[in-house]
């Protein structure tokens, strides 16, 4: 990490320094800020604010809004829900990982996107359902994924 | 402290107030069969393998005899149909993981449970958390800990304190009801040595 961006991770922990039950919140942000938690983050995390490491990993595996790995500056949301399933979003996943050739999980080499699949986001009448960077597109179909993809690089 | 009396097993026992039931059946000679329970740590209540089945108001209720506090006039059973069949079929779970763990053997033909009811799951970890919970409570080290969750979560060490603190510690070892630990550690070991400097997280 550069000395830049260690003080801006500085300047986030310094806001919750000396309160309790912060850890959730205080990973949050660093998500936000660097769309990961680096390892030298959760060196850092613990040695100032006196977090065990195991609990910040464990935290940070638990949920699904925290990566442990880069994330790309994209992130694409396929849903798999019962809803969506039977309107065919296996076959837009199979499409999007052809265009975007990563499989679910993964993130792309020049980290442009990352995709993975969610279980319901809630707009089922919509699907199948796709969301890129928080814009729920619906009514998908497989054909219409590059369209939708190319408007991200 | 106020005493409490209440019956296990038909049997009057005396106890004090903020006592488990576990605690009581202890101390009375009433064994209730343990996985994840240790007394220098925290009760956690992970394994359940201390269910019993409690009478009170009227009603029964299964509880885990290692967090339930006494109560007085509580009746308590530790052994009965629904108890047994629950403890069996809980014990035929963590087999699936763990199929030749020596601390499940005896457990598993007392209860008549069958270890290959469930389709192996071969973790080696019944997620019992005794490691964990004696490293950060005991040992004050947090070098082992939980990550992930639901049917992916497992133990993992942190290479950086366990390459200080573990090699001449190890006490959580004999704790460990199946030998995923030790599994653990050599992985970790493993990972560690070729190059500590800029070893990658070993997450996976």
């Amino acid at each position: 990490m550069t000395t830049e961006e260690i003080s801006r991770i500085d300047k986030i922990i310094d806001k919750y320094e000396g309160e309790e039950g912060i850890l959730i919140q205080l990973l949050l942000d660093i998500q936000q800020e660097l769309n990961w938690i680096p390892k030298e983050v959760a060196e850092r995390i613990s040695q100032r604010l006196n977090i065990p490491q195991s609990q910040i990993y464990r935290v940070a595996s638990f949920y699904t809004a925290m990566s442990l790995t880069p994330r790309g500056r994209h992130l694409v949301s396929v849903c798999m829900g019962t809803a969506c399933h039977i309107r065919g979003s296996p076959r837009l996943l199979d499409r999007i990982t052809d265009i975007l050739k990563i499989q679910p999980g993964e993130t792309s080499p020049d980290r442009s996107f990352t995709l993975n699949t969610v279980n319901c986001l809630g707009c089922c009448a919509l699907g199948p359902v796709m969301v890129v960077d928080g814009k729920y597109h619906g009514k998908i179909a497989p054909t219409e994924a590059e369209e939708v993809l190319k408007n991200y690089d | 402290m106020s005493e409490i009396t209440l019956q296990i097993d038909g049997r009057e026992v005396k106890a004090e107030e903020g006592m488990t039931i576990l605690e009581a059946a202890q101390s009375a000679g009433i064994s209730i069969p343990t996985l994840c329970h240790h007394e220098k740590l925290e009760p956690y209540g992970a394994c359940r393998i201390c269910t019993v089945e409690i009478e009170a108001h009227g009603r029964t209720n299964l509880v885990a005899a290692c967090l339930y506090p006494v109560e007085q006039n509580l009746v308590v059973r530790t052994r009965s149909e629904k108890v047994d069949k629950t403890r069996k079929v809980l014990l035929e779970l963590m087999l699936a993981h763990a199929p030749d763990a020596a601390a499940l053997q005896d457990l598993a033909q007392e209860y008549g449970a069958d270890k290959a009811r469930f389709g192996k799951e071969s973790s080696f970890c019944i997620l019992c958390g005794l490691c964990v919970r004696y490293c950060a409570e005991v040992k004050k080290k947090n070098a082992i800990g939980f990550v992930d969750r639901g049917t992916r979560r497992e133990v993992i060490f942190i290479p950086e304190i366990t390459s200080k603190e573990c090699w001449d510690c190890k006490e959580c070892f004999p704790l460990c009801p199946t030998e995923a630990l030790q599994a653990t550690f050599l992985l970790t070991k493993a990972l560690m040595s070729p190059s500590p400097p800029s070893a990658p997280e070993s997450e996976e």
